[in-house]
């Protein structure tokens, strides 16, 4: 997400020129404000997953950054900077509400020095707040938002990695695989479900598939008819399907949504299904005779 | 085929042909391929039939329909048809569609049509091929 470029009066007229002479005024008060702001941030208990090393560091590079958005108003660097610090903090479990607190903490610590500053001359200040203001608002704005963004870039690497690990194909022999379904199907993951078979067969030239749903605990009619249709499509592609784990209470919902199984070959637990599927293939599975010499 | 590349070549392998689809057809050439392959079957006195549709990346209803006619009357020329090499996509298409391939068998690609003819005898090995 971009921010809008908006009309920036601190870039112009007679804020240009405050604009300039508070940078100068941050640049000069830099360690004690950044001294300041730091343990304001501890007193609120926030980024409590760094070290204090990491946090000087941190705090140095988001003041520098946070000035110099305030004298230039261009937020590019920033962003980018607001990225790469989402990405080192988010696996440390740092939270949203911590990165827009430390920021708005930094606006308030900064606001007070100018208070600090202009308290005798109430125009003054006015003048000052009016350019300083939508420039912080923006910064804060723009730091939330990358750290959103990135969040979510990682959620939705993770979704993707829990969706291709949610149905695995597994050849068990030459020409049979098994799908164990661990979980609740909803018609996203049925529908992964089923291009993964389907290819599946393809690349492993299956004969007989085994869909173990021990692990699932519901489903629903459009997810049962899917199940049906994954089933008609794999005998297409030359495979038989069986089903095996249908937990009583599936069995209860298939039968009483009325779901036509006739065509489906289920058998009761994977044991049964793997020893079903051997028979169709022409295994004969026999025991090495154990010397039994004890 | 009169004219224009072959979209259809079917190819005699012992008792069975061997019939592989290149290219979509539309609805005429998917009749001519009717003809065609009904005629051959008489000519070659074929016992089995294999239809490779794995070039095809849509089969529509039309498509279906013929597929399952010209299995049918395969059938009462004496002759076995397995419907082969049908992609994942169109597979599931068909499902959802609810174009099935009716009664005809299917199977995964050439070699398991040929497979699945000979386990149901309408494939006699030739003498010189080992008997299974």
């Amino acid at each position: 997400m971009q921010q809008a470029p908006e009309h920036d009066s601190a870039q112009s007229g007679p804020g240009g020129h405050l604009l300039s002479q508070l940078v100068a005024h941050l640049r000069e008060h830099r360690t004690r404000l950044q001294e300041e702001w730091s343990q304001r941030i501890q007193q609120a208990h926030l980024l409590t997953a760094m070290t204090p090393q990491e946090m000087a560091a941190e705090t140095t590079s988001v003041y520098d950054n946070y000035v110099e958005v305030l004298e230039t108003g261009n937020v590019e660097a920033l962003q980018h900077y607001a990225k790469d610090l989402s990405e080192r903090i988010i696996p440390r479990g740092v939270e949203t509400h911590e990165v827009v607190g430390i920021v708005l903490l930094l606006r308030d610590v900064l606001a007070r020095s100018l208070f600090e500053k202009y308290q005798r001359d109430f125009s003054m200040l006015n003048e000052v707040l009016d350019a300083y203001e939508p420039a912080a608002n923006r910064i804060a704005n723009t730091v939330a938002v990358s750290f959103v963004d990135e969040r979510e870039r990682v959620i939705r690497q993770q979704q993707d990695a829990i969706r291709e690990l949610s149905t695995p194909v597994l050849p068990v022999r030459e020409r049979l695989l098994i799908l164990p379904i661990i979980g609740v199907l909803d018609s996203e993951r049925a529908r992964q479900l089923t291009e993964q078979l389907l290819s599946g067969i393809r690349k492993h030239r299956a004969k007989v598939v085994v869909i173990d749903i021990t692990g699932s605990p519901d489903v629903d009619e459009s997810v049962a008819n899917h199940l049906v249709q994954t089933v008609d499509a794999s005998r297409l592609m030359g495979a038989s399907v069986i089903i095996t784990g249908l937990s009583p209470k599936i069995a209860q919902t298939l039968v009483t949504i009325g779901v036509d199984l006739s065509k489906m070959n289920t058998i009761g637990d994977l044991q049964g299904g793997l020893e079903e599927a051997e028979r169709l293939l022409g295994y004969t599975v026999t025991r090495k005779e154990v010397s039994t010499s004890s | 085929m009169n004219g224009g590349p072959a979209l259809v070549s079917i190819m005699r392998q012992g008792s069975t042909l061997i019939a592989s689809v290149h290219t979509a057809l539309n609805d005429s050439e998917l009749v001519r391929f009717e003809h065609d392959l009904v005629d051959q079957i008489g000519e070659h006195r074929s016992r089995g039939v294999i239809i490779d549709v794995a070039a095809l990346d849509v089969i529509d209803s039309f498509a279906a329909l013929t597929l399952r006619r010209i299995a049918e009357m395969a059938r009462l020329r004496g002759a076995q048809t397995v419907l082969v090499g049908i992609q994942p996509e169109v597979a599931f298409t068909m499902v959802r569609l609810g174009m099935g391939t009716g009664a005809v068998p299917t199977a995964l690609d050439l070699e398991e049509g040929l497979a699945l003819l000979d386990e149901q005898g309408s494939r006699p090995p030739r003498p010189d091929e080992p008997e299974a």
